[in-house]
């Protein structure tokens, strides 16, 4: 099972880090950033997987703590796009 | 019994991948930053949820199926509320009320 286990992370990381092509070849700005949220969120099950896998406990919470944190990149964003629009009127 | 349980986490867990999959592709292949975000947000928080189902078939203890819930849920959570700020962020003009 742990073998099985280790794979779909690897895997999950593997659809991860093609999405992150997303990032390279834009266009805008929000696609970037939803390409970070996919890192986010592929992340938490990879995290999640390892624990069970490796009966690392611990890396659930890790996983909890990734969960809380991912969502305030994208916070940034929308913050930082709206300030820059209210500037510009 | 055990095998059982052995079955239903290989299931939920390869359904799980296959919709991680399936949202990169979305991610990847869509025309649009909208429907890139639909792609996006829905297919991996249905493939966290089903990761988590199939690691709840080897939980031992309570507290540790209640945690990993507790990361589905908070993952749902952020997701939805990103998705609509993002999407109003990057919203054509027209479409403003």
């Amino acid at each position: 099972m742990a073998d099985f286990l280790l794979a779909a992370a690897g895997f999950v990381l593997a659809t991860v880090a093609l999405g992150l092509v997303r990032i390279l070849r834009g266009p805008g700005d929000a696609d970037r950033i939803m390409a970070a949220q996919l890192l986010g969120t592929g992340g938490i099950a990879a995290l999640v997987l390892l624990a069970e896998a490796n009966g690392v406990p611990a890396a659930v919470d890790v996983a909890l703590v990734l969960a809380l944190l991912a969502a305030f990149v994208s916070v940034a964003f929308v913050e930082s796009v709206a300030r820059s629009t209210a500037d510009r009127t | 019994m055990n095998l059982v349980f052995d079955v239903l986490t290989v299931l939920a867990v390869c359904a799980g991948a296959f919709f991680f999959l399936a949202g990169t592709i979305g991610l990847l292949r869509f025309p649009d930053a909208l429907s890139r975000l639909h792609a996006l947000t829905k297919a991996d928080n249905l493939g966290l949820g089903l990761i988590v189902l199939g690691l709840l078939f080897q939980a031992e203890e309570l507290f540790v199926a209640l945690k990993l819930i507790g990361v589905w849920l908070l993952g749902l959570l952020a997701a939805a509320t990103v998705t609509q700020l993002i999407a109003r962020a990057i919203q054509p003009a027209g479409l403003r009320d």
